[in-house]
């Protein structure tokens, strides 16, 4: 586009909150959007879909060998078991944290993210600052973020650069002997499957 | 091409708000998360277009997160004459429901509609996991998922995916052209020198086939 004429975004209103009215106004009165299902997106992102469900299926692989041995092989069909599947996790790989080696997600070129698992990222996931700094300095990064790491332990960044989404398996934490799936799962942050935290830390 | 996207490695200051919950700040965010999403569902453009729109932006650096989604939906929806400038800029007549709008019933299995991008044509791979690879020296123009951190490096490939969707052919509408992917893993040493944190760290990308050639 010649940089002499203006995008067409321009004509819209600049202001962010008038413009996503504008737009709505737009769509809606041309019959290519129905407001109610706005409406049923932003419930489902907002209320059903999103780190609780990613926190049940790193509990089951903790308590289940099988499923986990599934989750490794195959995550897409594993996670689908437990009715987990659609938009943004369509070849789902998951990593396991283990003593000797630390995995976390990133995705320097856009915020490709599992959405199925963990829902919509998290604004710090999608900042250039995290984007930026996460390949590079990944040590500095989980510093920050208040994860301190194993004497020994190595790091591996996965950038996300196509269309394969990656849950990470965080270590189960000491002490959580005995607890079922329900609790479990309330140990298992959204950060911590990202790689930004430990199981068992907030 | 300014890759004004390409972030990685870039120098950057803290992260921030690492233990934030909310899922939308404010009300345009959701809106304009579910303006895209509805918008998708018409089939005027595919996902590495609807990226390809953003990264073009002229402003990508100084929007924030969701205006830079609102304005790459505004350009597409113009590019692909689904909405004129004229009605853009607030003309719009009142028209029937398109047989294309996602309807709110429809919300639920639209989102949890598996689509694929793993196809069975295409051609075969060059490549199996173990060998060493060296990566093109430079993105390509347009839409290349190669970030320029891993341009010219050597690495290992450690999964092969199958024949995914070129997003290169995909973002400019010349066709789906699947091309074997595979996930490379990358030394800290490698990418960053003297630089790395600590030697033994690594990094996985996601390439296409005709993002290497055998190192």
């Amino acid at each position: 586009m010649p940089h002499d004429h203006s995008e067409p975004h321009s004509l819209l209103p600049s202001d962010p909150e008038l413009r996503a009215r504008a737009l709505e106004t737009i769509l809606v009165q041309k019959g290519l959007v129905d407001p109610a299902a706005l409406s049923a997106l932003i419930d489902t992102y907002q209320n059903e879909i999103g780190p609780q469900n990613g926190a049940q299926v790193v509990a089951r692989s903790w308590l289940d060998p099988a499923f986990k041995a599934r989750l490794l092989a195959d995550a897409t069909s594993a996670i689908a078991e437990l009715g987990f599947e659609g938009r943004q996790g369509e070849h789902m790989v998951a990593v396991e944290n283990t003593p000797e080696m630390h995995n976390m997600v990133v995705c320097t070129l856009c915020s490709c993210y599992p959405w199925p698992v963990l829902g919509i990222p998290p604004a710090w996931y999608k900042s250039d600052e995290y984007r930026a700094r996460a390949v590079k300095e990944p040590r500095a990064v989980l510093a920050e973020f208040g994860v301190a790491l194993l004497a020994g332990q190595k790091v591996r960044v996965w950038d996300s650069s196509a269309e394969v989404r990656y849950l990470v398996l965080p270590m189960r934490p000491a002490g959580s002997e005995g607890l079922n799936e329900a609790a479990l799962a309330a140990l298992v942050s959204r950060n911590a499957m990202i790689g930004t935290a430990l199981a068992g830390t907030a | 091409m300014t890759r004004a996207h390409d972030l990685g490695g870039r120098p950057a200051g803290d992260i921030p708000e690492k233990d934030d919950a909310v899922v939308f700040h404010v009300g345009w965010h959701a809106k304009a998360l579910a303006l895209n999403l509805a918008c998708g569902a018409l089939g005027a453009w595919n996902i590495d277009a609807s990226r390809f729109a953003r990264e073009q932006l002229r402003d990508y650096a100084t929007l924030s997160y969701y205006e830079k989604w609102m304005a790459g939906l505004a350009n597409l929806l113009v590019e692909r004459g689904v909405v004129s400038e004229a009605e853009l800029a607030g003309e719009v007549a009142k028209a029937p429901r398109s047989d294309k709008s996602l309807h709110a019933g429809d919300v639920p299995s639209a989102i949890r509609k598996v689509i694929p991008y793993l196809r069975s044509s295409g051609p075969a791979p060059h490549f199996q996991v173990g060998d060493r690879v060296r990566t093109v020296p430079a993105p390509g123009a347009g839409h290349c998922r190669l970030p320029a951190y891993a341009a010219g490096r050597v690495g290992t490939i450690i999964l092969s995916h199958g024949n995914h969707v070129l997003p290169n052919s995909n973002a400019r509408f010349q066709g789906e052209n699947p091309q074997p992917l595979y996930t490379v893993e990358f030394t800290a040493a490698e990418l960053w020198g003297e630089a790395a944190e600590a030697t033994g760290d690594a990094m996985s990308l996601d390439l296409w086939q005709p993002y290497m050639r055998p190192a």
